[in-house]
């Protein structure tokens, strides 16, 4: 059942492990029901845009770790995005506790054509060597990219000699752009790396630590585990290469995000023993009730989940229902990555909000557990009914300025960045949530519904911009549906 | 110092395909990646703002996958190539391969010559990222559009046919972050001598058509330490048109009067059709402006009592550190300590540079190093200990070491996610005097 091979040096992509897709165009229904029955089947497409590449999902999983050095093993082009974590790190490492946030350690092996020639592993050696010199980190994480993968270096055997020599983990992350057309995949391998080098077995649970898989927002998980008595143990921004090597004997592990943490978590608990929790991220006041019961379950500790469910919903839900007068006949519109795309589309349900349609980067067909009810989307389409125009778009931009700009929502709902921009070159409010943690339970429906109401009422600068709006697209395209390259 | 190949923290320049951004900056021109997934994204999130007309997310792009390496991308290409001119509007498309592409070895050129002999303007060109990086490959990108487009235009443009119009070779879009307002500065002042100026890039140029008039110049002006040049070596010998060359970027009063009177001096000898009396009036009421200025703020620079950045270091490419040096020294009383030329610099140029640097000043000698790993050249300055307040000029990356060693802070160079750059421009008698406002903005906002 479980694909997860520790032994081997690649994580297996998530065509093939997670039945994953990069194109439909339909609803959310049939999408669902199709996924959990006669599986998917992924389309090409004859006019394709810039998509995005497994090293930066495998990046900001290892550059964020506090005492970590990453080197990309490729060309220099491939680390020059990085910086941004960078920046990140700085930012939000206040909102987790890290006190006196440490310039992040990047580096390229800055490949040269002569290296594709006679091989880049010797350099690799001498800069593992090197970087540990300078930096003097616990781990190193190296990536592959495009050009060391095709001449073939053996980076695993590189980074098992230095570790032999240098006596801390140097972890191989093969995460290459090619290899998968569902980047994700770099989450998988930065995890599968961590997994096979830094994780260590444990017999003992820490009944009160609870793994939290999740990107850099906001910490709302300490306050809500402290009634079950029991702390978050991030992983991986702002964690520490021993806080992870402990992460095997923690009581449970939760997920910010099933599309970010879905493998490791089942690594977790197939490989060390940590119960995975069963059921899909808290968005929405249905599937947090039954994300704090699934949580009390694990911990046997149904009483107090019972007790904190009762006490938020007392607090919370009036104040929803005041906010959902306000929102009332509105319609949105979603872009964004898989799971918290669909965490953003339950929420506008909570809030009585019309989801017209989205435009989703990708969808897993089954999370690693192979648990149904790990499925956010189905929970959205049980909780709050089908999403008429669902699309999974591989971030294509052609495909959303064209059904963004059919459907013209009230609004439009953002997870990354680049889309936004359509929203506001059609004139419609545009909200991008960088802080995945903000809409998450109870008091993150009324947080981002409030985001959602400020968002519409000040509308002057998008009616603005849509006036002087620069469209690059033809009229042509605009006017075709969006799957016409599509080819199944 | 030997060719630098080796590894580098903290990356502050890009591949060859970064040079898509030279793409990216002619309206309405469109690169189209053949090339990994994940090209498109890296440049434009190392460049910031970096979308343009149609970069970024935009951009068309044969995302390789598994089959593609194994079996070729030229089909696909073809594909994504024929449906771009269906979904996007353009003026010119500039097909360009990554590593993926690259190593595989797929035949480009004759994909593209097919839309070529339909008489589309589209052009090939190889930037593998392991090939070079993007201040070299700059040069590519524009060597190609010269040849595979601009030439199909010579008959209606003949070379050196207009004695008064030159074409500039300056700021790289996007590498270099004040290069659209550098661009309008530097054809301003040329303007002001009397001459006509294609920019080529940013909206002071005329776009693709102004590419094709390229030839018509009588001569070109490149201003760069040493990227860029083959572009004007290969116009010499392509349309015969010379060049002068001013080697650091031009800040501040001393450099830009410096700087226009070379050119001056060059258009008189091309017989561009100069009225010198008149440029020399150009050139003595922008230098007055600039003088009531730095008159004003000297007793600001003499008097103020509470502090000020006393030296500085600098992180940039060779042409900005020297330019910022000469600029700093002369006109601001801050005294350039260690500076930095991050830009991988070929060694052939690096005497040059230096000489020009020690010209800056002869009394005080401006250690330069040519150091591409710019954590390398972060440790040296942690080791360093300079008497009085410093202010170091860099990259978003410096902030932190300027935080560390309790620095004033200016971000002049990429990547840089705490600054947002929009038109200003530090090239100029303008550009010295915004300078200054940033330099002394940043130093007294550390005061309550």
């Amino acid at each position: 059942m479980s694909k997860n091979n520790l032994k081997l040096p690649a994580v297996e992509i998530r065509e093939l492990r997670t039945n994953s897709i990069t194109g439909y165009d339909g609803n959310a229904k049939d999408l669902v029901e199709k996924a959990h029955s006669t599986g998917l089947k992924d389309i090409e497409r004859g006019f394709q845009q810039c998509a995005g590449c497994s090293i930066t999902k495998a990046a900001c999983m290892t550059v964020l770790i506090q005492d970590a050095a990453v080197i990309e093993h490729g060309p220099i082009g491939c680390s020059t995005c990085l910086h941004d974590y960078n920046f990140t790190y700085m930012v939000n490492g206040k909102l987790r506790g890290v006190g006196a946030p440490t310039q992040r350690k990047i580096f390229s092996t800055n490949l040269q054509e002569k290296d594709t020639v006679y091989g880049g592993t010797r350099k690799l050696e001498k800069t593992i060597h090197d970087v540990y010199e300078r930096t003097h980190p616990n781990a190193i994480f190296v990536l592959s990219t495009c050009a060391s993968a095709i001449i073939g270096d053996d980076i695993e055997s590189v980074c098992d000699a230095a570790e032999d020599e240098l006596g801390i983990p140097i972890v191989s992350i093969v995460c290459e752009g090619f290899r998968t057309r569902v980047w994700t995949t770099g989450f998988d391998a930065a995890y599968h790396g961590i997994a096979r080098k830094l994780i260590e077995k444990s017999d003992k649970r820490d009944e009160t630590k609870i793994n939290v898989i999740n990107f850099w927002g906001g910490d709302r998980f300490t306050d809500w585990f402290a009634p079950f008595g029991c702390k978050p143990n991030y992983i991986t921004p702002f964690s520490t290469v021993n806080t992870l090597k402990h992460s095997g004997d923690a009581a449970a592990t939760v997920l910010a995000c099933s599309t970010l943490g879905s493998y490791l978590a089942n690594v977790l608990e197939t490989e060390f023993g940590v119960p995975e929790i069963e059921t899909a991220p808290p968005y929405g006041i249905a599937q947090t009730d039954r994300w704090f019961r699934a949580l009390g379950k694990v911990l046997h500790k149904e009483d107090i989940a019972e007790k904190v469910i009762a006490e938020k919903k007392e607090k919370y839900i009036p104040k929803i229902e005041e906010l959902r007068e306000k929102l009332k006949g509105l319609k949105a519109y979603v872009t964004g990555g898989a799971a918290h795309g669909h965490a953003l589309l339950s929420v506008l349900g909570e809030l009585g909000i019309e989801a017209v349609g989205a435009s989703i980067f990708h969808h897993d067909a089954v999370f690693d557990s192979k648990r149904i009810e790990n499925d956010q989307l189905k929970e959205r389409v049980d909780d709050f009914g089908d999403v008429k125009h669902y699309r999974v778009c591989s971030k294509q931009e052609y495909e959303l300025a064209n059904a963004l700009g059919k459907l013209k929502p009230d609004i439009l709902l953002s997870r990354h960045g680049g889309m936004t921009l359509w929203g506001a070159k059609y004139g419609i409010p545009s909200l991008l949530v960088g802080d995945e943690h903000l809409s998450m339970g109870y008091e993150g429906i009324l947080d981002y519904g409030e985001r959602i109401l400020d968002t519409i009422e000040n509308d002057e600068f998008v009616k603005n911009l849509q006036k002087h709006a620069i469209n690059p697209y033809t009229k042509w395209w605009l006017m075709q549906n969006p799957d016409y390259f599509f080819e199944k | 110092m030997a060719k630098f190949e080796g590894y580098i923290e903290q990356p502050r320049f890009s591949c060859a395909i970064g040079a898509l951004q030279s793409v990216v900056a002619i309206p309405k021109a469109v690169p189209i990646l053949h090339s990994g997934p994940g090209c498109g994204d890296m440049v434009a999130g190392f460049f910031e703002r970096s979308k343009g007309y149609a970069g970024g997310d935009t951009s068309p792009c044969t995302n390789f996958t598994e089959r593609d390496v194994v079996f070729g991308g030229a089909e696909k290409l073809r594909k994504i190539i024929k449906n771009s001119y269906k979904v996007l509007e353009s003026d010119l498309q500039v097909v360009m391969t990554g590593c993926t592409g690259g190593i595989v070895g797929d035949d480009i050129e004759s994909v593209v010559q097919e839309f070529q002999n339909e008489g589309k303007p589209i052009v090939a060109v190889d930037t593998p990222g392991f090939k070079c990086n993007n201040y070299v490959s700059h040069s590519n990108v524009v060597k190609a559009i010269i040849d595979q487009y601009v030439e199909l235009h010579e008959d209606d443009n003949p070379a050196r046919s207009e004695a008064n119009t030159v074409n500039l070779f300056a700021s790289l879009p996007y590498q270099d972050p004040f290069w659209k307002g550098n661009l309008r500065e530097y054809k301003r002042l040329l303007e002001g001598l009397g001459l006509k100026v294609h920019v080529l890039w940013g909206p002071e140029s005329g776009g693709v058509s102004e590419w094709r008039e390229i030839p018509r110049a009588n001569f070109n002006i490149l201003v760069s330490p040493w990227y860029g040049k083959p572009i004007v070596d290969h116009l010499k010998i392509k349309y015969g048109q010379d060049y002068t060359w001013f080697h650091s970027i031009p800040i501040g009063g001393n450099e830009t009067e410096k700087f226009l009177r070379q050119v001056l001096d060059f258009a008189v000898e091309k017989k561009a059709g100069i009225d010198k009396k008149k440029a020399e009036q150009f050139i003595k009421k922008e230098i007055d402006a600039y003088y009531e200025e730095i008159d004003n703020l000297a007793t600001f620079l003499l008097e103020f009592r509470y502090g000020l950045p006393n030296h500085a270091h600098i992180f940039s490419d060779a042409g900005y550190v020297v330019g910022i040096s000469k600029f700093l020294l002369h006109e601001t009383g801050v005294v350039p300590k260690e500076v930095y030329a991050i830009d991988n610099t070929p060694e052939k140029y690096q005497q040059d540079i230096l000489a020009d640097l020690a010209s800056t000043s002869d009394k005080k000698v401006i250690p330069l190093r040519f150091e591409p790993d710019a954590g390398k050249a972060q440790n040296e300055v942690r080791q360093l200990s300079h008497k009085g307040r410093g202010i170091i000029l860099g990259s978003g990356w410096d902030k932190n070491l300027a935080r560390e060693k309790g620095y004033d802070f200016l971000s002049i160079a990429v990547p840089s996610p705490v600054r947002l750059v929009m038109t200003t421009n530090y090239v100029g008698f303008s550009g010295g005097l915004r300078l200054i406002e940033d330099i002394y903005f940043t130093a007294l906002q550390n005061y309550s």
